[in-house]
């Protein structure tokens, strides 16, 4: 089995190569009770910080989804703190000077693009906090689409910016106030609470488990595949 | 009415940090008094800008603490004019720098204006520019 | 049309879309078109001023690394003359233009420190819209495509500080300028003398608790514009009209004789003079300008 040095928190460990960086830790002993989630690369929750032998750059990824290195010095950032504005998304307007009313403190962005280094979703950060300066929400809001809130960017800011709560509120605007609405989708919503589909599925409560079996056995669907 | 200034280290230190953070020749100032009858916020300051010079020549913690460097409001006015071409505008960043770069903010950003609603951005990013560190 | 890059900066897509809107037309006819930068970043609105500063240069140096990569990219054809219309980024990007040009180790720095970005050449000049007025076009060739001569409508030029000074970056002489009287002259307009035409409206103090230190400029610089017969007043910087413009509410308040007066930008009274007063984006002014500009005939004439 071929292994792989790793540096967590300093303390050498030798671990097999191809295991990522949480299965590393977790490998070398280390119980995840923080800083662990879906195991995926969707919740954000295993953000880590390391550095490469002979290297003097700062990296950052997500440690369920990056496999090991030799000679990767880690840290684990379980938690980023964050302000968070309170408002009420039902009170509040989608208007030009919303986002920095909530959070003036992005008028700081010196526009050193640490934060989109730092983003192991690769987005374009620093494009967004300047288009949610610029009152543009939709821009923000699409720019930040598959952000996953794993604080690497708010950490890494020198301007102290926590840009994914910017974001969030950008998404909720642009959802809520902005987006066109679906109205297929209202329209069937409406149908439903008037109770157009009531009494089909009062029937299909009602039926026994063979008629139902039977019923969904002969219903139409694409052809099988022929012999 | 004279005030005794007993000048040590720490003026030395101070004035030195000074010329050394604004990149101005501080010791050229001969006290014209030209900064201060151009300044549009003289009226408004404790300290005139030639006070400034002043105390920074002689490195008196008084002009560090001063209200005075918070209420220039960075026209370039006194560095067109001064006769012996002292950037005046950048011993006042300076001076506030020194303040700053204690990681100390001039003004509340969660708390900036009630009128935050109706400035325009570059109100808001110049302030912070000037008023953040 | 004549392409140059051009660099709108946060405040003209935001509370100046005036400004922005009535330059882009007055622009087109004169055969200028405006090509706004793509990706780019706020200046930061004021240059920071210590020996030391490096960072903060790094916003205004990437906005020119675009200049650089239209011009690359084909979307210019060696074009590296820079637009800007608020006097603030312009003073803000010509003046990083001029340290990091002067220092090559900080270019360098600046230049590693970007390294997601194409290095900065050094290649752009940062120029504001009435330097090429008045240089690349020429106020006689201004004069000439005026449709709608702004007779006997007198202007109080405001320059404010960051158009003039310092030295180094200012478009005109900064004791006795005359770069605006001329534009206003060549619109067919009256240029009012002002003597607080470049004292300083007071800038970010409008934010916070010292917003009187700027009412009370705006009193003496709207009264002394007043004094001289001025109807208008015209400017080039989202923040000097804000502060010349919308402050008047709280000048009335702590002078109740103070009178209100419309304050402008000089490319909405182009737009007017050039027959596109619909781009002029007048309705958007704090003090409406449109009841004196009705008055003198200069609405709502069909060219």
């Amino acid at each position: 089995m071929k292994t792989v040095r790793i540096y967590v928190m300093g303390k050498e460990y030798r671990v097999p190569e191809g295991l990522t960086i949480m299965k590393a830790m977790e490998y070398a002993g280390y119980r995840f009770i923080r800083g662990a989630g879906c195991r995926a690369g969707f919740c954000g929750a295993c953000s880590t910080v390391y550095r490469k032998e002979g290297d003097y750059k700062l990296y950052t990824a997500l440690a369920c989804q990056t496999p090991v290195e030799d000679g990767m010095f880690l840290v684990q950032l379980p938690f980023a703190p964050a302000n968070k504005a309170i408002y009420d998304i039902n009170k509040i307007k989608a208007d030009d000077k919303t986002l920095v009313n909530f959070y003036p403190e992005i008028a700081r962005c010196v526009s050193c693009n640490t934060c989109t280094k730092a983003c192991p979703q690769e987005l374009d950060v620093m494009d967004y906090i300047q288009s949610a300066l610029r009152g543009d929400i939709q821009k923000t809001a699409e720019l930040s689409f598959d952000c996953i809130q794993c604080g690497l960017c708010a950490i890494r800011c020198p301007a102290e910016i926590v840009h994914y709560h910017v974001a969030q509120l950008a998404r909720r605007l642009y959802g809520k106030y902005m987006m066109p609405k679906a109205m297929h989708l209202q329209k069937r919503v409406e149908e439903i609470e008037k109770g157009k589909f009531d009494k089909e599925i009062e029937k299909l409560k009602k039926m026994k488990i063979e008629e139902l079996k039977k019923l969904y056995n002969s219903r139409d669907i694409e052809p099988e595949e022929s012999d | 009415m004279s005030e005794v200034i007993y000048m040590g280290e720490k003026n030395k230190k101070l004035s030195e940090k000074i010329e050394e953070l604004s990149g101005e020749k501080i010791t050229l100032c001969e006290q014209c008094g030209i900064c201060t009858t151009s300044c549009p916020m003289a009226d408004d300051m404790d300290i005139t800008p030639a006070g400034i010079m002043r105390y920074s020549q002689i490195g008196d913690e008084k002009v560090v603490d001063s209200e005075a460097i918070w209420i220039c409001a960075s026209c370039f006015t006194c560095t067109v004019r001064c006769p012996r071409g002292i950037d005046l505008a950048k011993v006042a960043e300076a001076l506030r720098e020194l303040n700053l770069r204690k990681n100390v903010d001039h003004i509340d950003v969660n708390h900036l204006d009630e009128e935050l609603n109706e400035l325009p951005a570059i109100a808001v990013v110049s302030a912070l520019r000037k008023f953040t560190s | 049309m004549q392409k140059f890059p051009y660099y709108p900066g946060c405040t003209l897509k935001q509370t100046a879309k005036n400004f922005e809107k009535s330059a882009i037309a007055s622009a087109r006819a004169i055969g200028i078109e405006l090509v706004e930068l793509p990706r780019w970043n706020c200046c930061g609105a004021v240059s920071s001023l210590t020996s030391d500063e490096i960072m903060r240069h790094v916003a205004p140096i990437r906005n020119l690394v675009r200049v650089q990569q239209m011009n690359d990219e084909g979307m210019l054809e060696n074009e590296y003359r820079l637009i800007t219309l608020c006097s603030m980024c312009f003073n803000v990007l010509k003046r990083s233009n001029m340290v990091v040009t002067g220092d090559a180790e900080m270019l360098h720095t600046i230049n590693q420190f970007m390294d997601t970005e194409p290095d900065y050449e050094g290649t752009v000049e940062v120029m504001h819209f009435l330097e090429i007025l008045r240089d690349v076009v020429g106020f006689d060739k201004l004069r000439a495509r005026v449709k709608k001569p702004l007779k006997d409508l007198k202007i109080s030029p405001y320059y404010g500080c960051t158009l003039l000074r310092p030295k180094e970056v200012g478009i005109d002489d900064a004791e006795a300028p005359t770069i605006m009287e001329n534009f206003i002259e060549a619109l067919g307009g009256e240029a009012v003398d002002n003597p607080y035409r470049s004292l300083c409206c007071g800038s970010y103090h409008t934010v916070g608790e010292n917003k009187k230190i700027v009412a009370e400029r705006t009193y003496k610089i709207i009264n002394a514009a007043r004094r001289n017969g001025a109807d208008v007043i015209i400017t080039s910087c989202p923040l000097c009209a804000f502060n010349l413009d919308n402050r008047q509410k709280l000048t009335k308040e702590m002078h109740p004789d103070f009178e209100y007066m419309p304050v402008l930008y000089f490319t909405q009274l182009m737009a007017i003079a050039l027959g596109k007063e619909e781009d002029a984006g007048l309705e958007d002014n704090f003090v409406d300008p449109r009841p004196i500009l009705r008055e003198r005939g200069f609405l709502g004439v069909k060219q």
